[in-house]
């Protein structure tokens, strides 16, 4: 087997394992809140630590060679189907090791003063460590499978952080949206992989780690299904699947309303980690979609779309945290885009810089919720500079960089996308991207200058948040600001030894770049112009018809009931339950035949009433019958 | 004596003699009653035990055989042995066996002497289905088996026990009578062939007989089983039974019962008549996979919580038909894999109700609500149970059924993709009831005071969870001695030789592209 063998990942994995059966079984009764809390952020350092020894170890060998591999043992194995649980460490999955092990442990740190004085407090950080310990496997998984088992097994969590106060329906409610939501992508996913594994299986080809499907990958362009090649439709497939925990078009509804759950949680995993997932997969798996042009295609123009309406969606919200929920959704709509446009690495190092003030932009939203005692409409803040001075400087070094100003890290990662997407061939999706990239601008600012700049408008007083969470958001704010420069070639040479890096731009690179940095700019001067009270009116009051449908998110959450629930639970109600199994079957069929057999012998025991002279009748009218037939 | 010496004889003939010795302790002794029944389920669990340690897990041979003549005139002789397959059937049987009557403890308050009897008797039944390896024999197993859980249906069940006792009673009979006549006519045809009476069933397997003949007999043997599977649309006897049943009678009629219906598929209907098996296979698929799909969306719309998880096997036993008709070794062994762990989560999920029904006297799930509040350790316990139902990757669900949805996809493309369905409507329905059930608001006064599970409940419950965990991380040990004894059914099927080529399968429905 290729790669070094290093038996050091699988305590990358165990150690936030052992944090959430410490805090899942001994939490409430032995730890209490403080050791808890300490356990559970202790762990995800451990975790850290290993992963970046080992990332060290990775830097030490010869950039062709970077793999490790730990092999732990056969996982499943019948037939011809054999799966190891196997992990793999390689500079695609240190990245990514690195991001959710960091910014994780930053959030755990946090979580421990935002969750302060919680009944579920030790539940909570079992929860958190059990995402990590699935996050971790789903990264370092060396073959789809044990992939799955991550994918999954975050979106449990997912599910039980969001729906972590489950007193409230809503709460509960919005968990398991996300679950089944989620599952609707999983099965995509399933499918892209039964299809995979039964084309090599056919061709003798057993083994299921990413090295032996790299090396195979050739064989599936002798299939194809009505005239698609295989290729393509296991890419399509395994897309959807993304497009479910990534939260794409079509299954992204899921995201806004995981905004349920705790905010350290919708910044540690509905922005900074899972959703990104699926962008990871498809860096992942490039050597299929290599192979699957058209594929590609598809993960463009859905990411392009998908970044666009989020972000006109994201201008008009309300609450803070949907507003960058929907955010979310519109730069992993970015990070799709760059993968379609097959730059991976530009993708990825999106992923990061996003990680990054993402993550900040939302632990800054739980300070201020946590600083209001809950409020989380923006239209009752404002002025919070004055109360909490940290925050407010935390959250603007978050708020520039996803604006796009030029020299923070939001800027490098996404003019390298709109450039890569523009080398593509794409003109009209640039252009999408590049309005995007304004609409961004727009909508953070408007969040920035509502929640602290401007006058108070909401009534009781704010606080400043304790150290324990404002120093986590320090060190995201200072990734979130030195990190796309510090990244930027590091990344590219570390992701593939074959980059070279160019120095300078050239000419149109930089026209693109200033197009862009344009846009960011009319973005945040228009949103500073277009908050102050009157001219807000006076727009919403313009365009009544628009702010209405961008507020109710374009109804697709009621077109998705009308079109899918509705249907689906009448006909589990009305016709198979009520109709076909009550009706048809038990009720005609079975009871049927019962009722049919008992009216029948009722029938047959009249005959049996012991009045001689009707048996002699009926004896009679035989004989004469068979008398009859024999003639 | 060797009846009782051979292990997987006395395995059969313990519980039938346990369930005799009942009647020894006086009628009034509830606790040493108890005492009894546990101790009895527990040394035949321990017996069972060594069967897996003595079971050598590469032969596909029938291991622990016993052949003893009973009515030479007639071939007929009392004659047992295991392969892989049997032997996890006949440990899932006696592992579930302690468990229910540690559930039954505080619930049978009714003669609880013919109760803990009839459970044993009901035990030797089950067992001797799986061991025997005579026709005749597995025949009488497969009948004196009705007549315990008929009582168990109809004595100690709900209100409507008699309906459903009857309808339980009647429905597989019909089945029964039709498989009886099925049997004769083989034996009369083996011996018209050879000159000899036998029932030995590897004796029988592939005999000479005409395809139309192959074709009815496998129709009689199919339906039979089809009954107790239940495979759509034979299954509205099932809704009824477990709505009705105590706790224990459902943990095992689900567990164990239903798996006797696919067994016999396994062991008799497809090794005996192949031709006829390899025409009515993907038909068979085919139910299975509707089972999936009708039974996950029935489910959905229970609100009995005892038939939302009935119409739930309807769907987990659509899969397993699936793997088994698609004679693929990761198929066939993932469906026995499956039949473990449907019996492992979904009698979990019974006694989960169980508990609930012993402190509530309701099923109704609007009747529940915000659980977790008042009963974090079931809450807890139900939750991973859920998940092990719909398949989370990492418990014993899934290792199921991935291996069933990959291995059908080479042989059925298309069934296999639907089938997929079932991943997502499994988590529909199952979410939604744990969510009525243990998530929202405390609505109803009655449940504020209900008390977390006890330590008999946890004694019960904690050997399911550990099991439900270590086949999800580990399941080959579970595997390996399967594997032999599909490979074995996968020749007998005739299917293809092993490794099977599924290349033919897959390029249908596309074309080559160079």
């Amino acid at each position: 087997m290729e790669g070094n063998y290093y038996p050091l990942l699988k305590w990358i994995l165990a150690a936030p394992l052992a944090g959430f059966l410490l805090n899942g079984f001994f939490g409430k009764k032995f730890l209490g809140e403080k050791a808890g809390g300490i356990a559970g952020s202790l762990a995800i350092l451990v975790s850290f630590i290993f992963a970046a020894l080992s990332f060290s170890d990775l830097l030490n060998l010869p950039p062709e060679n970077r793999l490790l591999r730990d092999t732990l043992f056969n996982w499943i194995s019948a037939g011809t189907f054999t799966v190891d649980a196997a992990f793999r460490f390689d500079p695609l999955s240190a990245v990514m090791a690195l991001i959710v092990t960091g910014v994780s442990f930053l959030i755990h740190v946090y979580s421990t003063g935002y969750m302060k004085g919680d009944a579920g407090y030790n539940r909570y950080f079992a929860y958190l460590n059990l995402f990590v310990f699935f996050m971790l496997t789903l990264v370092l998984a060396d073959n789809p499978l044990v992939m799955f088992v991550g994918w999954e097994g975050v979106g449990l969590c997912s599910y039980l952080l969001i729906g972590f106060w489950y007193e409230d329906p809503e709460k509960a409610t919005a968990g398991k949206k996300a679950f089944i939501t989620n599952r609707v992508g999983d099965a995509g996913f399933l499918l892209g992989l039964m299809l995979l594994s039964g084309i090599l299986a056919a061709n003798n080809v057993i083994g299921m780690d990413f090295e032996t499907l790299k090396a195979s990958a050739s064989l599936l362009s002798g299939y194809s299904f009505f005239g698609v090649g295989a290729a393509t439709l296991i890419c399509l497939l395994l897309f959807f699947g993304a497009t479910g925990k990534s939260a794409q078009f079509p299954l992204y509804v899921w995201l806004p309303d995981a905004m349920a759950g705790p905010t350290p949680v919708s910044a540690l995993i509905h922005a900074a980690t899972m959703v990104t997932a699926g962008v990871y997969m498809l860096a992942r798996l490039s050597f299929l979609y290599e192979l699957a042009p058209r594929a590609l295609e598809v993960v463009l123009l859905v990411g392009c779309f998908t970044a666009f309406f989020a972000a006109v969606i994201g201008l008009v919200q309300k609450d803070i945290k949907k507003v960058l929920a929907y955010s979310t959704v519109s730069q992993l709509g970015y990070m799709f885009m760059a993968a379609g446009a097959g730059a991976y690495a530009a993708s990825v190092f999106h992923l990061a810089t996003h990680a990054f003030f993402k993550a900040l932009l939302f632990l800054g939203a739980g300070s201020v919720i946590h600083g209001m005692s809950g409020e989380q409409d923006l239209s009752k803040m404002g002025g919070l500079k004055k109360e909490m001075p940290v925050t407010f400087l935390l959250v603007a070094a978050g708020w520039l960089a996803i604006a796009g100003v030029p020299g923070l890290s939001g800027f490098y990662s996404k003019d390298l996308i709109l450039e890569k997407v523009f080398e593509h061939g794409g003109g009209f999706v640039w252009g999408v991207g590049v309005l995007t990239a304004g609409l961004t601008a727009f909508y953070t600012t408007r969040l920035f200058v509502l929640a602290f700049l401007r006058s108070k408008r909401g009534h009781g007083h704010a606080h400043e948040s304790p150290l324990s969470m404002t120093l986590p958001m320090a060190a995201l704010a200072l990734l979130a600001v030195g990190g796309g420069f510090f990244l930027k070639e590091r990344l590219f040479v570390f992701l593939d030894p074959s980059f070279v890096p160019v120095h300078g731009h050239t000419p149109q690179a930089l026209r693109l770049m200033m197009v862009s940095v344009a846009a960011g700019v009319s973005g945040i001067v228009t949103a500073f112009f277009l908050t102050l009270p009157g001219p807000a009116a006076a727009m919403k009051a313009a365009l009544p018809r628009a702010h209405a449908l961008a507020f109710n998110k374009f109804y697709v959450d009621e077109l998705y009931a009308l079109l899918l629930l509705k249907p689906l639970r009448y006909a589990a109600d009305k016709v198979l339950y009520a109709l076909v199994d009550a009706g048809l079957i038990d009720g005609l069929l079975v009871n049927g035949a019962a009722k049919a057999s008992y009216s029948a012998g009722k029938a047959l025991a009249r005959a049996q009433n012991g009045r001689l002279d009707i048996y002699a009748l009926i004896f009679a009218l035989g004989v004469a019958a068979m008398l009859l037939w024999i003639i | 004596m060797e009846l009782l010496t051979n292990p997987l004889s006395l395995t059969v003939l313990l519980p039938a003699l346990a369930g005799l010795g009942i009647f020894a302790i006086p009628r009034g002794n509830a606790a040493a009653l108890k005492g009894y029944a546990l101790a009895a389920s527990l040394v035949i669990f321990a017996l069972s035990l060594r069967l897996w340690a003595g079971f050598n897990p590469d032969l596909a041979a029938m291991q622990f055989a016993l052949d003893k003549p009973w009515l030479p005139s007639f071939g007929i002789s009392y004659s047992v042995g295991l392969d892989g397959i049997s032997l996890l059937m006949v440990l899932l049987t006696t592992f579930l066996m302690p468990v229910s009557v540690l559930a039954s403890f505080n619930y049978i308050k009714e003669s609880p002497r013919a109760y803990y009897a009839a459970l044993l008797f009901l035990e030797a039944g089950m067992v001797g289905v799986f061991a025997a390896a005579d026709l005749f024999v597995f025949f009488l197993f497969w009948e004196a088996m009705l007549i315990p859980m008929y009582f168990l249906i109809g004595v100690w069940g709900g209100p409507r026990r008699v309906y459903a006792a009857l309808k339980f009673f009647i429905y597989t009979m019909a089945g029964s009578v039709l498989m009886f006549a099925a049997i004769l006519w083989v034996a009369a045809a083996h011996h018209t062939a050879t000159g000899a009476w036998t029932f030995n069933i590897p004796a029988l397997y592939a005999g000479a007989l005409t395809v139309q003949a192959q074709f009815w007999l496998f129709a009689a043997f199919a339906l039979a089983f089809a009954v107790k599977v239940p495979l759509f649309p034979f299954h509205t006897w099932l809704p009824d039974a477990h709505v009705e049943a105590p706790t224990a009678g459902s943990v095992l009629l689900a567990g164990v019962l239903l798996k006797m219906g696919v067994y016999g598929y396994l062991r008799l209907a497809v090794p005996m008549f192949p031709q006829a098996a390899q025409t009515f296979a993907p038909w068979l698929a085919g139910l299975g996979v509707v089972g999936v799909i009708y039974g996950s969306l029935v489910a959905w719309s229970q609100r009995d919580m005892k038939k939302m998880v009935a119409y739930s096997s309807v769907a987990h036993l659509g899969t397993v038909m699936l793997g088994v008709m698609a004679f693929e070794p990761a198929a066939v062994a993932g469906a026995v894999l499956q039949m473990v762990n449907h019996g492992l989560s979904t009698g979990a999920l019974f006694l989960l109700v169980g508990v609930l029904y012993e402190r509530r006297h309701t099923r109704l799930i609007e009747d529940y609500g915000g659980l977790a509040k008042v009963m974090p350790g079931f809450a807890a316990v139900f939750m991973i149970v859920t998940l092990s139902s719909v398949g989370l990757p990492g418990l014993n669900g899934f290792i199921g059924e991935v291996l069933v949805l990959f291995g059908s996809f080479r042989v059925y493309p298309w069934l296999a993709g639907a089938a997929v369905a079932g991943v997502i409507l499994s988590a529909v329905y199952m979410l939604g009831m744990y969510q009525q059930v243990v998530f929202g608001p405390l609505r109803h006064t009655e449940n504020k005071i209900l008390r977390d599970l006890d330590l008999r409940e946890w004694l019960y419950l904690l050997p399911l969870l550990v099991f439900i965990v270590l086949i999800g991380v580990r399941p080959n040990p579970f595997l390996r001695p399967v594997l032999p004894a599909v490979n074995a059914y996968i020749t007998l099927s005739g299917a293809r030789p092993a490794p099977p080529s599924p290349a033919v399968n897959i390029a249908v429905g596309g074309e080559e592209r160079k």
